[in-house]
C-alpha cells in the first residue's frame, strides 16, 4: 500500500529578514512615543513587520514586564511579535500563556538597524523583498532599493529585478537582473542555473552563452569583475 | 455555497472541455449537485461532449443579458439526476461576457449547487480571465509538451495575481495539475515530457494523469462523458482524479509504459 506517498507538507529551512527589538528600559510610555516617532519617519517599514522582542538587554533585569501590553504596543505600531527572546523564567511563563514562542538568549547581537524608506541611505541595511511562491512566466518582480529573495522556482518568461542582490532558492529559469541602478557589486545566487538571461549592472549573458558554462544547471553565484560576468560554483 | 472550479490551460486543444465534462459528471455520480458552465462563447463544445446539444434553448449570454432566467437556461442531464449544463452561445463573441454579469450568474448558481465547473476557453484573454476570476480552485490542464507547460505556467501566474481572491488578498486559489493525453511509450522515447518533469517545472500538486486514449474521441463523438466508460483507461483515470479532488488518497495509474501480461489482459489490469 502506498497510500501515504503524497506528502501534505514540506519542511524548508530558510533565512528571513526579521527585525529585532532590544528593549533597554522598561518604560511603556516612552516606548510608545519613540515607536510613534520611528513610524512617522518610515511608515512603510512598520507594516506588519515580523519582530523578535528581546528582553535580555534590559538594564534592570529585576523589573517584571507586562508582556501582553508590550506586544500590544508593538502591534499598534505595525510590528508583529513572532517570538520573545529572554532568559528570565517569568517572561517565559507569560510568553507560553500568550502562546508566543521563546527564543533562548544567544551571544548573537545583531547590527543596529535604522528603519528607512529611502532607497540609498548609505550603509544602512534594508530588509530584503522576500517572495514565497513560484514566480511564473509573464510575472515581473522588482525589489527597489534592496535585495530580492525568491523561495521557489522562477519560470521561463519571468523577470526578477533588483537594485541589489538576487537570491533564488530554487531553479532560475527566467531572467534575473541585479544591480539595475548600476551597482556592480551586486550578485546573483541561485540553486540551479537555467536562466534565460542574467545581468549585473547592465552587463549580461543570455542562455546561449550561459549554457556553455560548466556550471549550467548547478548551484552558482554570479559576480561582475570589470566588464566580465563570472560564474562560480556555489 | 458552491465550490467554483475552473478548468483552464492557456493553450488550446489540451482537453479542458473533455475534462470539464468528465469531472462534472464524476462529481454528480458521487452525489454532488453540479453544474458545468461553458465559457467558450462562440464555439460551443461542451454541449456536444455532454450530448445535450439538441436541447439548448437559452444560453449563458441570454442569462447575463436578462433574456432568460437561469431556471430556463439550465439543461438537465438525461443520465444523472444531479447534473446540469449551462451552454455557451454560438452567435455571440466573448465580449458578450461582462465581469458583473458573470459574477451575478455564478452567485446564483452557487446558491443552488455544490460544484460549479467553469470550462474555460483557450488563451489568456477576456473569456479565459472571466472563467477563472471567481474561482476557488483551478485545475490546470496540461499536455506533456513544452509549449503547453509554458502556457500553464503563465496561467498559474494569472491565477495568483489576477483573480478575485488575489485582488482581495484572500487565501489564494487552490491549484491542481492535470496532465492529459499522456503517452508513456512516447515519454520513454524522449518525445514527450514525463510526469516528473512537468511536476518539477510547474511545482503544483498533481491531481491526475489522463492517458492518451481512443476512448476519449469515441466518447465525445457519442456525446457521453468518457468517465462513464468504466472500462476505458481514460475514464478510470478521470475517476481517480475526482476521488483525489474529494480528498481521497489514490495511487496514480497509467504512468508507466507496461506491457500487460497475459493474466492482466484477461482480467483487466489494475
Ligand atoms: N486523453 C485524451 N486522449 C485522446 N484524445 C484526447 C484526450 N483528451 C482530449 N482529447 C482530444 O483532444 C481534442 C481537444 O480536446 P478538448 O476539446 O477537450 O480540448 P480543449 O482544451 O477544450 O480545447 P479548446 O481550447 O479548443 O477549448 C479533442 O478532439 C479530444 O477528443
Ligand atoms: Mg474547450
Amino acid at each position: 500500500m502506498s497510500q501515504d506517498q503524497d506528502a501534505v507538507f514540506q519542511l524548508k529551512g530558510s533565512m528571513l529578514a526579521i527585525t529585532l527589538l532590544e528593549l533597554a528600559r522598561y518604560d511603556l510610555a516612552r516606548l510608545e512615543r519613540q515607536l510613534a516617532d520611528k513610524v512617522a519617519q518610515a511608515p512603510k517599514f512598520f507594516d506588519n513587520t515580523p519582530l523578535i522582542l528581546a528582553l535580555d538587554k534590559l538594564h534592570d533585569a529585576s523589573i517584571p514586564v507586562d508582556l501582553q501590553k508590550l506586544i500590544a504596543i508593538c502591534r499598534q505600531h505595525g510590528l508583529q511579535t513572532l517570538a520573545v527572546r529572554t532568559d528570565r523564567q517569568d517572561d517565559m511563563t507569560l510568553a507560553s500563556e500568550l502562546d508566543v514562542p521563546v527564543i533562548a538568549t544567544s551571544s548573537a547581537s545583531g547590527r543596529a538597524l535604522e528603519p528607512s524608506d529611502e532607497a540609498s541611505q548609505g550603509e544602512v541595511a534594508r530588509p530584503s523583498k522576500v517572495i514565497h511562491r513560484p514566480v511564473r512566466g509573464g510575472q515581473q518582480v522588482y525589489a527597489q532599493g534592496c535585495d530580492l529573495i525568491v523561495i521557489g522556482p522562477v519560470s521561463p518568461g519571468a523577470e526578477l529585478l533588483s537594485d541589489g542582490n538576487i537570491h533564488v532558492y530554487g531553479p532560475l529559469r527566467g531572467r534575473a537582473l541585479a544591480g539595475i541602478k548600476g551597482d556592480g557589486k551586486a550578485r546573483i545566487f541561485c540553486k540551479e542555473l537555467n536562466a534565460e538571461l542574467v545581468s549585473i549592472a547592465g552587463r549580461y549573458k543570455v542562455a546561449e552563452d550561459l549554457r556553455r558554462s560548466p556550471f549550467w544547471g548547478q548551484g552558482v553565484h554570479i559576480s561582475l569583475t570589470g566588464d566580465l560576468l563570472n560564474i562560480h560554483r556555489l | 455555497m458552491a465550490k467554483i472550479l475552473v478548468i483552464t490551460s492557456g493553450k488550446g486543444g489540451v482537453g479542458k472541455t473533455t475534462t470539464s465534462a468528465a469531472l462534472g459528471t464524476g462529481l454528480a455520480l458521487r452525489g454532488h449537485k453540479t453544474v458545468i458552465v461553458d465559457f467558450d462563447i462562440g464555439l460551443r463544445n461542451l454541449d456536444l461532449v455532454m450530448g445535450c446539444e439538441r436541447r439548448v434553448v437559452y444560453d449563458f449570454v441570454n442569462v447575463i443579458n436578462g433574456d432568460a432566467t437561469l431556471h430556463q437556461a439550465l439543461i438537465k442531464d438525461k443520465r444523472l439526476e444531479n447534473l446540469y449544463v449551462l451552454a455557451a452561445s454560438q452567435t455571440r463573441d466573448k465580449e458578450a461576457l461582462t465581469q458583473d454579469g458573470v459574477g451575478r450568474v455564478l452567485d446564483e448558481l452557487s446558491q443552488n449547487f455544490e460544484y460549479v465547473i467553469c470550462d474555460s476557453p483557450a488563451g489568456i484573454e477576456r473569456g479565459a480571465h472571466l472563467a477563472m476570476y471567481y474561482a476557488d480552485e483551478a485545475i490546470v490542464v496540461t499536455n506533456p509538451e513544452v509549449s503547453s507547460v509554458r502556457d500553464s505556467d503563465r496561467m498559474l501566474g494569472l491565477l495568483s495575481s489576477k483573480s478575485r481572491r488575489a485582488e482581495r488578498g484572500e487565501e489564494p486559489i487552490k491549484e491542481h495539475l492535470l496532465l492529459t493525453r499522456y503517452d508513456p511509450t512516447r515519454v520513454d522515447k524522449g518525445e514527450m515530457l514525463g510526469v516528473d518533469d512537468v511536476e518539477e517545472i510547474l511545482a503544483i500538486r498533481l491531481l491526475g494523469v489522463i492517458p492518451e486514449s481512443q476512448s476519449v474521441l469515441k466518447a465525445s463523438n457519442q456525446g457521453v462523458p468518457v468517465i462513464l466508460d468504466e472500462h476505458s483507461d481514460a475514464g478510470q483515470a478521470y475517476s481517480d482524479a475526482v476521488d483525489r479532488l474529494m480528498g481521497k488518497e489514490v495511487p496514480h495509474r497509467f504512468i508507466d509504459a507496461q506491457k500487460k501480461g497475459f493474466l492482466q489482459r484477461l482480467f483487466g489490469g489494475r
